[in-house]
């Protein structure tokens, strides 16, 4: 212990501490009501994992459903509605919890609540009870999704369209839209929590253009949060009203207009869409420039391109209501402005491969779904440059087209960029180490079953399959088979992931504390980090900077070269963590 | 407005230090400008969250300005404007609460924070009166929309079931007309009363005013429970146009919204009420009364656009 050299702010050299953030205070209140962000981020996982179980299970009842064009679990034909009453519901309710409960809190909630004020150098987020009221509200938000299933289901699909939203004889839709009311305020405080952050914690010495390019993305998607989510509060607060007094904004019997609903709806919904892509896309800035060791290309582009997204994304919405009754005029506006957001989108790629280019690229699991991500976000992105094009968008409008283009920005985007995180940060949040074949085979699993789920989709979409049916044309069966067997794919390569991911908890490898070669600041905390993250703020450099990071074969775990020490400032006297030891 | 109360942290030193400064913030300076920025972004949301009702009325008043100029005049202006005053008072008090608590003048703030909550109590007051009103005439939202008091010649129940029905029945007859329509490929004609009539329903012109009904005694009359019959029927001559009752659906869903949040901002400064008896605000620490008085400004701006796009439409 004594032969530690002070390296303030570094810590590689030092062991893990025995008190961390995971053993400093016990008992499960000491969970529920805690204010560590860090606590906060681990709760939120899980929440967000168990959500995501029940998506995938009701993902899979759909699927099975389809096995057989009259319907394999609820048989019935095109006569006989009722039949479909429960596919119907299992739809909506896999579209609701993917979009509210998995993919919108994912990656910011999870991921971002753990790794932001680390990244920082900072103790905490600016307001840590607001931050431990946005997960408690986010659970609020579930249960009165629990709630709408009780009070008569949801069949409205997750949009919530009227005019039919307001004369289902479903009874749960008002519970299930104060529900998204709820989770929607809870991600507006998310949002203006990472923003003041942002804002006014950075430690001396980090500029905007020395942030890493993960707080650029979650500072962009903060900003959408804060702007758009409060329109899609208003709305569902009428669509409330709309079911419980029969206010008429939205109902043309008493004079209101159905439409608005989708303007309104979509006026957050689709930069809604960027609230869920564009924290992956800072996961992968990270990974894929650790993981080539190679200093990111293009830092300033990438930076900029997430505002950009964020700034176009708000101007594109007319694209879901090409034939729902726009004027010519709008359409083609709102077509240009769609194809003109692929352009930011693209050049976030094209850096990330020229990062790629000539660097010493290490196929761990994270780098694993990060080129899987490069594939499957090119097809989600140029699908969507398709349907953004007018003429052939009457034609794909509301067909199973639509239905793989989501899914491959929804799931080949986020939720890859979000295992993706979840793979890199891991041994960092739990301070262990995941069997790593195990790792590539279940990303490798993914990729092939969510290809063989989608590709198929594309197929019978341009083909005239259209969405949200429980039954089809028998001329679309072999495609609907596929599709469901590359769902059974993806399911077990989840139950894979969990079960490895679980294993490590109880017996993985201990996690040294730079276990990949990153130079962002989260790595030179120790794994896990302790309870106050930095006692001073530690010192800035080039989060990119890959050349002064070395593999130490002693820790099992990269250093940061002894030769380039840097400046200390004049305030720090000893080593933050040795006087604790 | 949460940051206040953070210096109970669990790894906070213990003690209360005048600066209230959280673990996490370096200086007071620090957890102030944090505090502020996040106001005004909360003030941004609140904005947003009015803002979709702002596009509803401005989307609805295109289509239909017949509907608002007509249904407009069910609206008490008077207590909407003393209203106005009540509120513009509030915020003056409120703002010099801010003042007082920046000086260390505890009483003053004591005072002027009791004197807000107490404008709010007189707003909400009035408009209690101003709904009940409407509750008691029918002069509400949707299916609810029943007036007892319509221009024209006094109709009573059973002549408007009548015109109700004879009115459903066009309705029908058109919808048929343009299926028909649509299947011939021949042009649907609707039948007169059902359609917006540009002539019929024209905004009342100076020629039809009759400004001599608008007296200082009618004027006096508005601040009474009870409007007094037919002055609607003065003021507007003709049929009134068809779905008045879309000005109600807006006019109750933005001034209940409004009413919420002036009631929230009643409970944030009985919160800092309690807080400043307790003479916790002083020249170093005074962030909370600053943040919760620009959230009563906002609640305040929200209804100076509010009164005059509801009140004052002719």
């Amino acid at each position: 212990m004594t032969a530690i050299t002070p390296d303030f702010g570094r810590g590689e050299l030092l062991p893990p501490l025995e008190d961390n953030y995971l053993t400093h205070s016990r008992g499960i209140l000491s969970w529920i009501f805690t204010l560590d962000h860090k606590r906060i981020g681990v709760m939120y996982l899980v929440s967000v994992l168990t959500a995501f179980f029940a998506g995938g299970v009701m993902a899979m009842l759909i699927r099975t459903q389809l096995l057989k064009s009259g319907g394999l679990i609820w048989p019935g034909d095109a006569q006989q509605h009722n039949a479909f009453k429960a596919y119907n519901e299992v739809m909506t309710l896999h579209g609701a919890l993917m979009v509210f409960m998995v993919l919108i809190p994912g990656i910011p909630g999870a991921l971002g609540n753990f790794v932001l004020p680390i990244m920082l150098g900072a103790k905490d987020v600016a307001f840590p009870r607001l931050n431990l009221m946005s997960y408690h509200l986010y659970l609020w938000g579930a249960a009165f999704a629990v709630l709408a299933i009780v009070m008569g289901g949801v069949d409205t699909g997750w949009t919530f369209y009227t005019p039919y939203s307001v004369k289902t004889d479903f009874g749960g839709v008002e519970y299930m839209a104060f529900g998204v009311f709820i989770l929607g305020f809870s991600s507006i405080f998310t949002g203006l929590n990472f923003i003041v952050t942002i804002h006014k914690l950075r430690p001396p010495g980090m500029t905007w253009f020395r942030m890493p390019l993960f707080l650029w993305a979650i500072y962009a998607t903060a900003l959408i949060q804060v702007l758009a989510t409060p329109v899609l509060g208003i709305t569902v607060l009428f669509l409330i009203f709309e079911r419980t007094m029969h206010i008429g904004i939205f109902d043309s019997r008493y004079g209101g207009d159905p439409i608005l609903f989708q303007h309104f709806f979509w006026f957050y919904s689709h930069p809604a869409v960027y609230i869920m892509i564009l924290p992956a896309m800072g996961i992968m800035s990270e990974v894929i420039s650790t993981f080539s060791r190679r200093h990111i290309f293009g830092y300033k582009l990438i930076a900029l391109s997430s505002v950009a997204i964020a700034a176009i994304g708000f101007l594109v919405w007319g694209h879901h209501m090409f034939p729902n009754g726009q004027s010519t005029m709008i359409d083609t506006i709102f077509s240009f402005l769609t194809m003109f957001v692929a352009i930011p989108s693209a050049i976030k790629v094209w850096n990330w491969l020229a990062t790629m280019y000539h660097g010493s690229i290490d196929m761990k699991t994270p780098m694993c779904y990060a080129c899987s991500f490069l594939f499957l976000f090119a097809i989600g992105g140029l699908t969507g440059v398709f349907l953004g094009t007018l003429s052939v968008d009457v034609h794909l409008h509301d067909t199973y087209f639509v239905v793989a283009h989501f899914h491959y920005v929804m799931f080949g985007g986020t939720m890859i960029g979000f295992l993706a995180g979840i793979h890199y940060w891991w041994p960092k949040m739990t301070g262990k180490m995941y069997n790593e074949s195990l790792g590539r085979l279940a990303c490798l699993g993914v990729f092939i079953g969510f290809n063989l789920t989608f590709i198929p989709q594309f197929i019978m979409g341009s083909n005239g399959m259209p969405r949200r049916y429980a039954s089809f044309d028998p001329m679309y069966l072999p495609y609907h088979q596929l599709s469901t067997i590359g769902a059974y794919i993806q399911f077990a390569s989840f139950l894979l992931i969990a079960v490895y991911l679980v294993h490590s908890l109880y017996s993985g490898k201990k996690a040294p504390v730079n276990p990949w070669g990153a130079a962002t600041l989260e790595w030179s905390c120790c794994s896990p980090p302790p309870h106050d993250n930095f006692k001073f703020p530690p010192q800035v450099g080039d989060p990119y900077d890959h050349d002064a990071i070395v593999f130490d074969e002693r820790l099992g775990g990269y250093v940061r070269d002894e030769s380039i020490v840097p400046e200390l400032p004049s305030n720090a006297p000893h080593h933050p963590l040795t006087h604790e030891l | 407005m949460s940051t206040a109360a953070e210096t109970h942290d669990d790894h906070h030193d213990g003690h209360q230090d005048p600066y209230h400064l959280a673990h996490h913030f370096d200086t007071p300076q620090q957890q102030f400008d944090a505090g502020k920025l996040g106001i005004w972004l909360f003030l941004t949301t609140e904005i947003l969250l009015f803002s979709g009702l702002f596009c509803a009325y401005a989307v609805y008043r295109a289509n239909h300005p017949e509907v608002f100029e007509f249904a407009h005049l069910y609206l008490n202006k008077p207590l909407g404007a003393i209203n106005t005053v009540v509120l513009l008072f509030s915020s003056l008090t409120m703002a010099w609460g801010v003042r007082a608590a920046q000086l260390g003048q505890k009483n003053l703030l004591v005072g002027l924070l009791a004197l807000t909550i107490l404008c709010g109590f007189g707003f909400l007051g009035i408009k209690f009166v101003e709904y009940r009103v409407k509750f008691q005439n029918g002069e509400l939202w949707g299916p609810h929309y029943n007036p007892k008091e319509m221009p024209g010649a006094a109709k009573d129940e059973d002549d408007r079931a009548k015109e109700d029905r004879q009115r459903e029945a066009e309705r029908k007859k058109h919808e048929e007309a343009i299926t028909v329509a649509a299947l011939t490929n021949t042009v649907a004609t609707a039948p007169a009363g059902y359609h917006y009539d540009q002539s019929k329903y024209a905004p009342a012109s100076s020629d039809n005013v009759d400004f001599a009904s608008i007296s200082p005694e009618w004027v006096r009359q508005q601040g009474s429970d009870t409007k007094p019959p037919g002055s609607i029927a003065e003021t507007w001559h003709g049929d009134p146009p068809v779905n008045a009752q879309l000005f109600f659906s807006i006019y109750f869903v933005m001034t209940g919204l409004h009413g919420l949040h002036v009631i929230a901002g009643m409970i944030c400064i009985a919160w800092i009420l309690i807080r400043a008896t307790k003479g916790e605000f002083g020249p170093h620490y005074f962030n909370p009364v600053d943040f919760v008085g620009l959230y009563w400004h906002i609640v305040d701006l929200i209804w100076i656009f509010l009164f005059p796009l509801l009140y004052l439409i002719t």
